[in-house]
C-alpha cells in the first residue's frame, strides 16, 4: 500500500508586493509528504523555502496572494481564514524557526510557555499542563528538566532553549513539524545533537516532517527525500542519497563542489557559481539558472525547462540533467 | 627564519561577573588561559572552538580592544600593552578585523565610500582625495566598483557586504587580518568566493590571516597552523593537516565528528 499523503502541494504560487511592484517569489512548487516521511528543503537565502513554510503555516505577509493548493490531511489550507489556523497551528502543525532566543519570550518561564498551547488547544489546567511540559522536556532531553521548568530562557543556553522550543512543537503531538533552519544558530557539535534529537523524535512519533536548510550537507543524511530550490522553484527533487550520488541540475552540483571539505589542499580554489541569484522583479525568460550555469546553450535561455523524470523518483527542472561537462 | 608578526605570550582572560552576595567577592570567568602561540609573517592560523571557548575574546586581545588580564600580545615586536594611546593608533594600521556579520558591522547611514576609508580618516590621512583614491583601490582589490563608494549598505547582498568590509580592513594595508568567522553567515556559493578572495588577497599583499571559525573544513583550506580551544586553553595546537587529519586530543576528535560531512569525508573515529 501507498504510504497515505499528510500534505499535498500542488503548483503553490506567492506573490509579494514590493516597493517596486509585485514580485512572484514561488513559482509552481509541488511536493507531496506521506506520515511518518521526512523531507528535506535546501536553497539559498532568498531561494524561497521560508516563504514556503510561512506558506505551509498561515503565517506569510497580509499582502501575500496566493495561488494553488495546499491540501493538510484532506483540508485545503489556501481558503483558511484567522481562527482556523489558529487551531492548526501548534496543534496539528508544530514549529521550530533558527533563532530560538527570538522564538522563545524572555518575560514568561518556559514551563509556561511550552503549557500555553496545551492549555489553549487541549484545555488542560494550569497544574496539568506543567505535568506534560515536565514530560516534554525529559523527552527533549534537557538536562534537569524539573529545575529548568522556571527557568527564563536567556537562563540557557543556544542549544538548550532550542530544545524549549522543539518541545514547544511537540507539546501537542503534531502530525507534521516544520522545521526552518532549527540549528543554524547553534555550534557544530550542538547541531548534531539537536538533529539527532528530531530524528530521533520523528521516528518514534511518527509525524512528518519538514526541515528547512541552506546546508546541504548538514540535512542529507538525516531526510529520505530531497528537494532543492533555487529562484522560487524546486530544481531538483529524489531521495536524498541518489541527490548526493547522481545530482541532477547544475546548481546542486554547483552547491555541492563549492563547500570546502577537510582534506583539501591548502589554498585550493573552491569551484564557485559566479554570478548571482536574479532579482525576482528581473527573472530570466528561461531557466532561472541560465545566467549562471556553465552547461546553458540557446534552449535553456528561450524557454522555461519542464520538469524531466530523469530516473524513477528523481526530477531536474533541467533539459541535460546529469550532464557534467 | 622569518621574525614572528604576531606572538603571544600566556595570555590570559579574567571577567568579572556580577557580584551574588554583598558579603562575597564576585565571581569571575576565565575566558582564556594561557595561551601562546607565535603567528610568522605570510602564514594563516586557524582558531578552532566550540562557542564559549574563548575565539572571540582571544580575537578582541589580538586586536587590543581589550586589555589582557595576563601575558601580552606583541605586534611586530612591539608589545601592544605598553604603547601609548596614540602610538596604539597608529599601529593599529597594520592589523585590521572582518567581523561575522556583513548586516551588523556595516553602518546603514553611511555610504560604502565613508565606511571603507574611515580607518584612513582615523589615522591621520587628511587628503579627500588620496582617501577616495585609496577607497577605489580596496574596492576595486575586492572585485566592486567605484560606483558603489555612494552606495548604501542595504544595497548589497551579504557576500558584498563581507567583500566592503574586507575593503575597509585592507584600506591600511596591513600586515594582519582577524577574521573572525568571515563567511559563516553567508550562502555555500557565496562562502567559496569570499574564501577564495581572501587567498587572491594574500598572494598579492602577502598578509597574514588569523582565522576564527568554527568549521573545520574552512580553516582547513586557508591555514597552515590551527590551535584548538576549549574552555579558555589551548587543547591542541600544530600543522592544520596533522591536527585536522590526524587528530590528537578527544575534544579535536569531537569537532571533527561534529563537522557536517564529516562521515562522507572518512572520518568516522
Amino acid at each position: 500500500m501507498l504510504p497515505v499523503s499528510l500534505l499535498q502541494v500542488d503548483q503553490l504560487q506567492v506573490t509579494l508586493s514590493t516597493p517596486r511592484g509585485t514580485a512572484v517569489a514561488l513559482r509552481g512548487v509541488s511536493f507531496d509528504l506521506a506520515r511518518g516521511q521526512t523531507l528535506g528543503l535546501i536553497g539559498e537565502s532568498g531561494c524561497g523555502k521560508s516563504l514556503t513554510a510561512l506558506a505551509l503555516m498561515g503565517l506569510l505577509p497580509d499582502r501575500a496572494q496566493v495561488a494553488g493548493s495546499i491540501r493538510f490531511d484532506g483540508t485545503e489550507l489556501t481558503a483558511l481564514d484567522e481562527p482556523a489556523w489558529c487551531r492548526l497551528r501548534g496543534a496539528r502543525i508544530g514549529m521550530v524557526f533558527q533563532e530560538p532566543m527570538t522564538a522563545l519570550n524572555p518575560l514568561h518561564p518556559i514551563g509556561r510557555q511550552i503549557g500555553e498551547s496545551l492549555r489553549l488547544h487541549k484545555g488542560l489546567s494550569d497544574a496539568a499542563a506543567s505535568v506534560e511540559a515536565l514530560r516534554l522536556l525529559d523527552r527533549v532531553q534537557l538536562p534537569q528538566a524539573r529545575q529548568r521548568l522556571a527557568a527564563y530562557p536567556h537562563q540557557l543556553s543556544g542549544g538548550q532553549r532550542q530544545r524549549v522550543v522543539i518541545a514547544i512543537a511537540l507539546a501537542c503531538g503534531p502530525d507534521l513539524l516544520i522545521a526552518d533552519e532549527p540549528t543554524t544558530a547553534l555550534d557544530a557539535s550542538v547541531q548534531r545533537e539537536v538533529l539527532d534529537l528530531l530524528a530521533t523524535l520523528v521516528a518514534d512519533t511518527g509525524m512528518a516532517m519538514l526541515l528547512i536548510s541552506h546546508d546541504l550537507a548538514l540535512v542529507a543524511d538525516r531526510v529520505q527525500q530531497l528537494m532543492v530550490m533555487y529562484a522560487g522553484q524546486v530544481v531538483e527533487s529524489a531521495a536524498s542519497a541518489q541527490v548526493f550520488s547522481q545530482p541532477a541540475h547544475p546548481y546542486t552540483r554547483g552547491l555541492f563542489a563549492a563547500r570546502p571539505r577537510i582534506g583539501l589542499a591548502r589554498g585550493t580554489r573552491l569551484a564557485t557559481i559566479h554570478g548571482r541569484v536574479p532579482e525576482l522583479d528581473a527573472m530570466p525568460p528561461g531557466c532561472a539558472f541560465a545566467p549562471r550555469c556553465m552547461l546553458a546553450e540557446q534552449a535553456c535561455r528561450a524557454a522555461p525547462p519542464p520538469v524531466l523524470h530523469w530516473q524513477p523518483a528523481h526530477h531536474a527542472r533541467c533539459i541535460k540533467p546529469g550532464v557534467t561537462a | 627564519m622569518t621574525a614572528a608578526l604576531l606572538q603571544v605570550h600566556a595570555l590570559g582572560k579574567r571577567y568579572r561577573l556580577p557580584r551574588r552576595s554583598l558579603f562575597r567577592a564576585p565571581p569571575a570567568l576565565t575566558a582564556l588561559a594561557d595561551v601562546s602561540f607565535s603567528l610568522p609573517s605570510g602564514r594563516n592560523l586557524g582558531v578552532v572552538g566550540e562557542s564559549g571557548s574563548g575565539k572571540s575574546t582571544l580575537a578582541r586581545l589580538v586586536m587590543a580592544l581589550e586589555p589582557p588580564s595576563a601575558g601580552r600580545v606583541c605586534f611586530q615586536g612591539q608589545d601592544l600593552q605598553t604603547l601609548g594611546a596614540a602610538a596604539l593608533k597608529q599601529a593599529r594600521a597594520g592589523f585590521q578585523m572582518v567581523f561575522q556579520d556583513p548586516y551588523g558591522s556595516l553602518d546603514p547611514r553611511r555610504s560604502i565610500g565613508q565606511t571603507v576609508s574611515e580607518p584612513l580618516l582615523l589615522l591621520g590621512v587628511r587628503s579627500r582625495a588620496e582617501r577616495r583614491e585609496r577607497a577605489e583601490e580596496a574596492l576595486a582589490a575586492v572585485g566592486l566598483r567605484s560606483t558603489d563608494l555612494g552606495k548604501v549598505p542595504h544595497e548589497f547582498s551579504g557576500g558584498q557586504r563581507q567583500r566592503i568590509a574586507i575593503a575597509r580592513a585592507l584600506i591600511t594595508r596591513p600586515r594582519l587580518i582577524v577574521a573572525d568567522e568571515p563567511v559563516s553567515a553567508l550562502d555555500v556559493s557565496v562562502q567559496a568566493q569570499v574564501l577564495n578572495l581572501m587567498q587572491d588577497l594574500q598572494d598579492r599583499w602577502g598578509m597574514s590571516y588569523l582565522l576564527i571559525s568554527h568549521d573545520l573544513a574552512v580553516v582547513d583550506l586557508v591555514c597552515d597552523d590551527v590551535i584548538v580551544l576549549q574552555h579558555g586553553r589551548v587543547v591542541e595546537a600544530g600543522r592544520a593537516e596533522q591536527v585536522l587529519r590526524r587528530p590528537a586530543h578527544a575534544y579535536t576528535r569531537r569537532l571533527l565528528a561534529a563537522a557536517p560531512g564529516a562521515e562522507s569525508a572518512g572520518f568516522s573515529n
